[in-house]
C-alpha cells in the first residue's frame, strides 16, 4: 500500500528507518508485556480491566510498527518473526519499559513518565513526511492522550492520598528517574531521518515534558527528583538491563517451542 | 459481597453507566462500577463499558443519587393507566372542519 514510498527510497534512508521503527516498537512491545502482567492481579477489577486495556492498546501500536518494519526490511520476515525471535542484544527498548512490574504505585509513576513522553512523541510523528508512520502515530496518539489522562488522575489520587500511598509513589519516582535521560536519546539514526522529515528531535519535546510532569508532581505533592544524577542509556544498542532476558524467555517460549503452532 | 460478618462495607461507592450508543439516540443503562470519586468513574465507565464501541457518550450517577419505584408500587402506580383508553390521542375524532382549519 506504500510501495512507491518504499521502494524509492535510498538504501541509508530505508536502514535508518528500519532501526527507527525498532526502537518505536520495542519499547511499546515490552512495556505492553510489562502492564500486562497485572491481569488478573489489579487492585480492583476497573483497574485490572483499565491495566489490561493499555498493554492491548500498546501491542497494537508495536504490532502496525513492526509490520511496516518487516515491509522495509524486505526480507520476508513478518512481524511475529521479528517480536518472537530476536534475543535481547537485538532489542532496541529503552530501559525504562524492561523494569520490572513493581507495585502499583510504581506501573502508576512509569505510566506517567512514559505516556506523556508518548504523548508529546506521536503528537509530533503524526505530521511525519512518511504516511505510514504518521497514520500509525497519529492513532497511537489518540490512545496515548487517554493513557496520560489515566496516569495523571492516579498519580494524583496516590500522592495526595494517605502516607502509604505517598510514600511509595515518591518512592517510585525517585526510583524511576535516573531511567528518564534515555526518553531524549538521539543518534545518527534520528539525524538522518530528521534530514528526511520523517523522525522527531525529542530533545525539542523535553522541555515540555518537564514542565508536564513537573504540574502533575506538584499537584501530587511529590517531589521531582533531580536531573543531577547518574542516567541509563545504551537501550538503543542492545544493552539492557538483566530484566529483559525473563522477559523475553516468558515472551518467546511458545513460538519457539512450538514454531509450527496457529491460534 | 457488600458486608462481612456484620463489618462496614470497604468497597468504593456504587455508580450507575449509562451508555449512548449513536449521536442523538438515548442514553441505556449499561451496568455499574465502583469508584471513589466522579472522573475515575467516568475513566473506569469508558474502560469497562465501551470496549467494543458501544459508547459515543457515557453519563456516571452515583446510584445512592437514583431513586426508584418498587416491585411493590406496580400495581397503584401503573395498573391504573391500563383501562383509561381517554388519556390517548387516537380516542379522539377530529371533526373535518377542525382539520380543513388546520
Amino acid at each position: 500500500m506504500n510501495q512507491s514510498q518504499t521502494e524509492n527510497r535510498p538504501e541509508e534512508t530505508k536502514e535508518a528507518l528500519f532501526e527507527y521503527l525498532l526502537r518505536l516498537a520495542d519499547d511499546r512491545l515490552i512495556l505492553g508485556h510489562r502492564i500486562s502482567e497485572w491481569c488478573g492481579h489489579g487492585p480492583i477489577l476497573e483497574e485490572d480491566i483499565a491495566l489490561t486495556n493499555m498493554s492491548l492498546d500498546y501491542i497494537g501500536q508495536a504490532t502496525s510498527l513492526l509490520e511496516y518494519a518487516a515491509e522495509i526490511e524486505s526480507k520476508g520476515r513478518t512481524e511475529d518473526d521479528i517480536a518472537f525471535f530476536r534475543d535481547a542484544i537485538d532489542y532496541r527498548c529503552l530501559k525504562i519499559t524492561e523494569l520490572p512490574r513493581g507495585d502499583f504505585g510504581f506501573t502508576i509513576a512509569r505510566q506517567l513518565i512514559f505516556s506523556i513522553y508518548s504523548y508529546l512523541l506521536f503528537n509530533s510523528l503524526k505530521n511525519s513526511e512518511d504516511k505510514t508512520v504518521a497514520g500509525i502515530s497519529a492513532k497511537a496518539f489518540k490512545e496515548c492522550q487517554y493513557h496520560v489522562r489515566h496516569s495523571r488522575k492516579w498519580t494524583i489520587t496516590l500522592g495526595d492520598g494517605t502516607e502509604e500511598s505517598h510514600k511509595r509513589i515518591q518512592q517510585a519516582f525517585d526510583e524511576l528517574w535516573r531511567y528518564t535521560g534515555e526518553l531524549f536519546y538521539m543518534d545518527e539514526v534520528d539525524h538522518q531521518l530528521l534530514a528526511d522529515g520523517i523522525a522527531v528531535d525529542v530533545q525539542e519535546i523535553k522541555p515540555e515534558w518537564k514542565q508536564r510532569m513537573s504540574q502533575v508532581l506538584e499537584e501530587a505533592n511529590v517531589s521531582m527528583p533531580s536531573d543531577d544524577q547518574y542516567m541509563a542509556d545504551g537501550g538503543r544498542n542492545g544493552i539492557h538491563t538483566e530484566h529483559l532476558g525473563y522477559l523475553l524467555a516468558e515472551m518467546q517460549r511458545l513460538p519457539r517451542c512450538y514454531p509450527d503452532a496457529t491460534w | 459481597m457488600t458486608k462481612k460478618n456484620g463489618q462496614e462495607d470497604t468497597q468504593w461507592p456504587l455508580w450507575e453507566v449509562f451508555t449512548q450508543p449513536k449521536s442523538g439516540k438515548p442514553h441505556e443503562h449499561a451496568g455499574s462500577l465502583h469508584a471513589p470519586d466522579a472522573e475515575m468513574a467516568l475513566q473506569n465507565a469508558r474502560d469497562v463499558y465501551s470496549r467494543r464501541n458501544e459508547a459515543v457518550n457515557i453519563w456516571v450517577v452515583p446510584s445512592k443519587h437514583i431513586t426508584a419505584s418498587t416491585p411493590d408500587d406496580m400495581g397503584p402506580f401503573f395498573d391504573p393507566a391500563n383501562d383509561k383508553a381517554y388519556r390517548h390521542p387516537q380516542f379522539y375524532n377530529v371533526p373535518r372542519i377542525a382539520k380543513k382549519r388546520s
